[in-house]
C-alpha cells in the first residue's frame, strides 16, 4: 500500500534582494572596522570637515529662503507615498508612453540582468567607447566593470566621477563623488593620467577644471553611445529627466547615436506638474543653489534632432523586496540629494568608503540593507548614532531614524541562534519589566563600587563591550543607593 | 499639581544626584512630588538596539508605575521622546492594543523637565544662584524630537551669577547615541573629540545639558583627558540656590580663559 505524500505546502522565500558578487552594494569589512582605518587619515577628515560645512552652509541658506519649504517637504513625500502605492501600474503606462515615442524599454530584474542589456545594446552598434553621465543606478550594479570586461572602453564624464576614475578610487558621495580628495590630490591624479596634460598645470580649480574639459571634448564628439541614469521619468508622458550641474550630461545625452538610460524603478513620477515639486526640492537640498544648471528632459526619439535609438532599462534590483517592507519602503522615496551625508556627523568623520556601498551616509544606512537583505550589510543600521540631523533635512521627510532601528529590529529577529547579546538584552528586559528584580540589578550595578575602591571612575580594565566604553571614556563609580532608594529615605512612600 | 517624577533608569542607578535636584526643584516651585518605587525604563535602549519585541515589557511596567499620574516629568529629552514617539509604536506591533493607548494616554501628560518649567509652569525664572562659567550642549532628541528650543537657555540665562557662553558647533551630537558608543566605539570617539574640542574652547568651567547619558558621554570624555570642565546636568544647576549649593561646585575655572 502506498500512502499518498501529501503536496508540500508552498513557502514564501521572500522577494529576490541584490545578487551577490556583482555591483557595489557590499563592502568587504564591517561598518565599525572600516571606519576604524579611514578614521585614522587626516587628510580626509580634514577634506570631509571642510567640504560638508560649506555644502550644508550653503543648503541652510537657500531652504531658509523659501517660506513653503515644508509644505514642498509634505508634498514631496505625499507624492511618492502615492506613486509607490501603485508603481507597478506607473511603470506600465511609463513603459507604454517611451514605447509609443520610440524608445525601446527593457526591464532587469537584478544587476547581472541589467549589465547584460547594456552589453549587448552597446555591442549591436560596433562602438568600443561609451560615455556616461553621473548615475548611481549604473555605480549600483556595477555596469563600468561590466562594460570593461567584454573589451569596450568606459568614460565617465562628470567631473568628480572622471577624478574617482582617473585615481582608479571609488565614490565616495552621492552627488560629490571625489569629496574626500581636495585640490592637490587631483592636480595629482589629472597630472599623472591625462594623456597630454599641461605640465605646468596647478590646483587652481579653473585650472583642473578646464584641464578635464580637453579631455573629456575629444570623446564626447566621437561618441556614439551614452550612457545615463535617470532623475525622474513621467509615467504619464514617457519623458526622462537628468538634473546636473556642468553640462557633460547635457553633452552625452543629445551628441550621440545611441542613448541607454539605467534607471531604478522608483525613479518614475505620475505626471510633467510632479516634477515642479522635485525641481524646487532637489538644488537647494543637494548643491544649495536655488535653481538647477541643466535640466535635460526627452521623450523617445525626434528624428534629426538628438539620439536617434533610445533604450530605456528599468531596474528592479532589490526595490521589489523594499517596496514589501511597510516601514523600509519609505527608503525608496530618495531623490539622492545627498543633503543627509553632508549634515551626519557619522559621515562627515568616516566619509563614504566605510559604507562600502555606492549609498554612503545615513540613506546609505537604510538602503543598502534593504536592497541586499539586512543579513548582507547588517553593520550598517547601527552606523548611526541616531541623532536626527539626516530626518530634519531630507527633502522628502524620510524618517531616517525610525528605518534605522526598525533595520536593526529586522537583523537582531533574523537570527536563529541567541547571540550573547540577544541573552543580555532579553536578560535586562526581563528586569526592567519587573520592579523587585529590576532592584536587585541595580544593587548589582553596585558592585562596581568594590572594583572602584574608592575612586570617582572606575578603570578601564573591562573586556568587551565595556571596554569598548572605557577605552576613550571614564564611567562613574556606582553610587551606594539609587535615586528611588535616596528618595525614599528622604520623603517616605 | 502633583508631579510624578520618572527618574530614567541611568539617572536612577548612576546619577541619583539628578534625580533629588529635580524633584528638589520642583518642590521649591510649589509642586507636590511623587517618585513612583516601582518605575525602572522607558524601552528606549531596548527598541534602539533592536529589541523591540523585549521592550513591551518594558513599557509595560512604565505604563503600570504610573498610571494615574497627574503629569510625568523626567530630566531627560531622549527618554520622553522615546515615551512620545516609541511606546505606544512598540506596543501596537506587538499587537497589545490597550497597552498602546495607555502608552499614548501617558504620553500626552509626560514633559522633559524644561519643557514643564516653561510650558506648564510658565516659569523661566527659577530662583536659582550658580556662579559659573557654562556652556549649553542641546541634546540630539531634546533638540529634534521633542524640539525644547531655546527653553533651557531661557532657564539658563535667569540663574543667577551664571555666564552663559555659546557652544561652537552646539546642534552637533556627542557622539553618544546609546549602545552606538559601544558597537561603533571609533566612530562615536571621533564625534565625542570634536565635541569636547567645542567645549574645552569656551573656556567654560560646566558643560550642562538636559540629559544625563549625553553628559555620562562627555564627562566620560573629559574625565579621562584630566580636562577640568565638568558635566552638571541642568536640574542640577535650576536647583542650586544660594542657600543650597551643590557638592559638585568649585569655583576654579578649568581652562584658564
Amino acid at each position: 500500500m502506498t500512502a499518498t505524500v501529501p503536496p508540500k505546502a508552498p513557502v514564501f522565500l521572500g522577494l529576490p534582494t541584490a545578487p551577490r558578487g556583482v555591483g557595489h552594494l557590499r563592502g568587504t569589512e564591517s561598518f565599525p572596522d572600516a571606519a576604524r582605518h579611514e578614521l585614522r587619515n587626516g587628510q580626509l577628515r580634514a577634506n570631509l570637515g571642510h567640504a560638508t560645512a560649506t555644502i550644508r552652509g550653503k543648503r541652510a541658506g537657500v531652504v531658509a529662503e523659501v517660506p513653503d519649504w515644508e509644505q514642498l517637504r509634505a508634498a514631496g513625500k505625499a507624492i511618492k507615498a502615492a506613486t509607490m502605492a501603485r508603481l507597478d501600474e506607473h511603470l506600465v503606462s511609463l513603459e507604454r508612453q517611451v514605447t509609443a515615442r520610440g524608445g525601446t524599454v527593457h526591464w532587469a530584474r537584478d544587476a547581472n540582468e541589467a549589465n547584460a542589456i547594456v552589453t549587448a545594446l552597446v555591442q549591436a552598434t560596433g562602438t568600443t567607447e561609451v560615455v556616461k553621465v553621473k548615475s548611481m543606478a549604473t555605480q549600483e550594479i556595477g555596469l563600468n566593470e561590466a562594460l570593461e570586461a567584454v573589451g569596450l572602453d568606459v568614460f565617465e564624464t562628470d567631473l568628480a566621477e572622471l577624478i574617482v576614475q582617473l585615481g582608479e578610487d571609488s565614490p565616495s558621495h552621492i552627488l560629490v563623488p571625489a569629496i574626500h580628495k581636495n585640490r592637490a590630490e587631483i592636480k595629482e591624479i589629472f597630472a599623472r593620467t591625462i594623456p597630454g596634460v599641461d605640465p605646468e598645470l596647478t590646483d587652481d580649480p579653473r585650472q583642473l577644471a578646464m584641464a578635464a574639459r580637453t579631455h573629456l571634448r575629444e570623446r564626447f564628439l566621437r561618441a556614439r553611445v551614452a550612457v545615463s541614469g535617470a532623475n525622474f521619468a513621467v509615467a504619464e508622458t514617457g519623458t526622462l529627466s537628468v538634473v546636473e550641474s556642468e553640462g557633460n550630461g547635457r553633452m552625452c545625452l543629445t551628441l550621440p547615436q545611441t542613448l541607454i538610460t539605467v534607471m531604478g524603478i522608483e525613479k518614475v513620477v505620475p505626471t510633467w506638474t510632479d516634477l515642479e515639486v522635485f525641481l524646487q526640492l532637489l538644488p537647494r537640498s543637494s548643491t544649495g543653489e536655488r535653481m538647477n544648471p541643466y535640466t535635460s528632459t526627452w521623450a523617445g526619439v525626434t528624428p534629426g534632432d538628438g539620439p536617434q535609438e533610445f533604450h530605456l532599462v528599468l531596474l528592479d534590483n532589490g526595490r521589489t523586496a523594499v517596496l514589501a517592507d511597510e516601514v523600509g519602503r519609505e527608503a525608496l522615496h530618495c531623490i539622492r540629494c545627498s543633503a543627509c551625508l553632508n549634515v551626519c556627523p557619522v559621515y562627515e568623520r568616516t566619509g563614504g568608503h566605510a559604507y562600502g556601498s555606492v549609498y554612503p551616509g545615513p540613506i546609505g544606512a537604510i538602503l543598502s540593507p534593504q536592497l541586499t537583505g539586512v543579513e548582507d550589510n547588517a553593520s550598517l543600521p547601527y552606523a548611526s548614532s541616531l541623532c536626527g540631523a539626516c530626518y530634519e533635512v531630507c527633502p522628502v521627510a524620510i524618517d531616517i531614524p525610525s528605518i534605522l532601528v526598525h533595520l536593526r529590529a529586522e537583523h537582531v529577529e533574523a537570527q536563529q541562534k541567541p547571540t550573547a547579546e540577544a541573552l543580555a538584552f532579553r536578560s535586562l528586559a526581563r528586569a526592567m519589566s519587573h520592579p523587585w528584580l529590576w532592584h536587585l540589578v541595580q544593587r548589582g550595578a553596585r558592585l562596581g563600587r568594590l572594583i572602584a575602591r574608592g575612586k570617582p571612575t572606575l578603570p578601564s580594565v573591562f573586556p568587551p563591550p565595556i571596554s569598548g566604553w572605557t577605552r576613550s571614556r571614564d564611567l562613574p563609580t556606582p553610587p551606594t543607593r539609587t535615586f528611588v532608594q535616596q528618595w525614599t529615605e528622604e520623603h517616605g512612600k | 499639581m502633583r508631579v510624578s517624577l520618572f527618574a530614567t533608569c541611568l539617572v536612577d542607578t548612576m546619577t541619583p544626584s539628578v534625580g533629588m535636584a529635580t524633584g528638589r526643584l520642583l518642590q521649591r516651585l510649589g509642586q507636590d512630588v511623587v517618585v513612583p518605587p516601582t518605575q525602572a525604563c522607558c524601552g528606549q535602549m531596548h527598541v534602539n538596539t533592536g529589541y523591540r519585541r523585549e521592550a513591551v515589557g518594558i513599557v509595560a511596567n512604565h505604563v503600570r508605575a504610573f498610571e494615574g499620574a497627574e503629569a510625568i516629568v523626567a530630566p531627560s529629552g531622549s527618554c520622553v521622546a522615546s515615551i512620545h514617539h516609541q511606546q505606544a509604536a512598540v506596543a501596537r506591533r506587538a499587537g497589545d492594543e490597550a497597552l498602546a493607548q495607555a502608552a499614548e494616554e501617558l504620553a500626552g501628560r509626560t514633559y522633559e523637565l524644561s519643557q514643564f518649567l516653561v510650558d506648564v509652569l510658565g516659569v523661566t525664572d527659577v530662583g536659582a544662584y550658580y556662579p559659573h562659567r557654562v556652556t549649553y550642549h542641546p541634546t540630539c532628541h531634546s533638540l529634534r524630537l521633542l524640539e525644547v528650543g531655546d527653553r533651557p537657555l531661557q532657564l539658563l540665562r535667569a540663574v543667577r551669577g551664571l555666564e552663559l557662553v555659546e557652544l561652537p558647533g552646539a546642534e552637533q551630537c556627542c557622539g553618544f547615541g546609546g549602545t552606538f558608543a559601544v558597537k561603533n566605539a571609533d566612530t562615536s570617539t571621533a564625534m565625542l573629540t570634536d565635541k569636547m574640542a567645542n567645549v574645552l574652547s569656551t573656556h567654560a568651567e560646566v558643560c550642562t545639558a538636559g540629559d544625563a547619558s549625553c553628559l555620562m558621554h562627555i564627562g566620560g570624555g573629559l574625565s579621562r583627558l584630566r580636562a577640568g570642565t565638568r558635566t552638571v546636568h541642568l536640574a542640577e544647576i535650576l536647583a542650586s540656590t544660594e542657600e543650597a549649593v551643590t557638592p559638585q561646585q568649585t569655583t576654579t575655572p578649568s581652562v584658564p580663559a
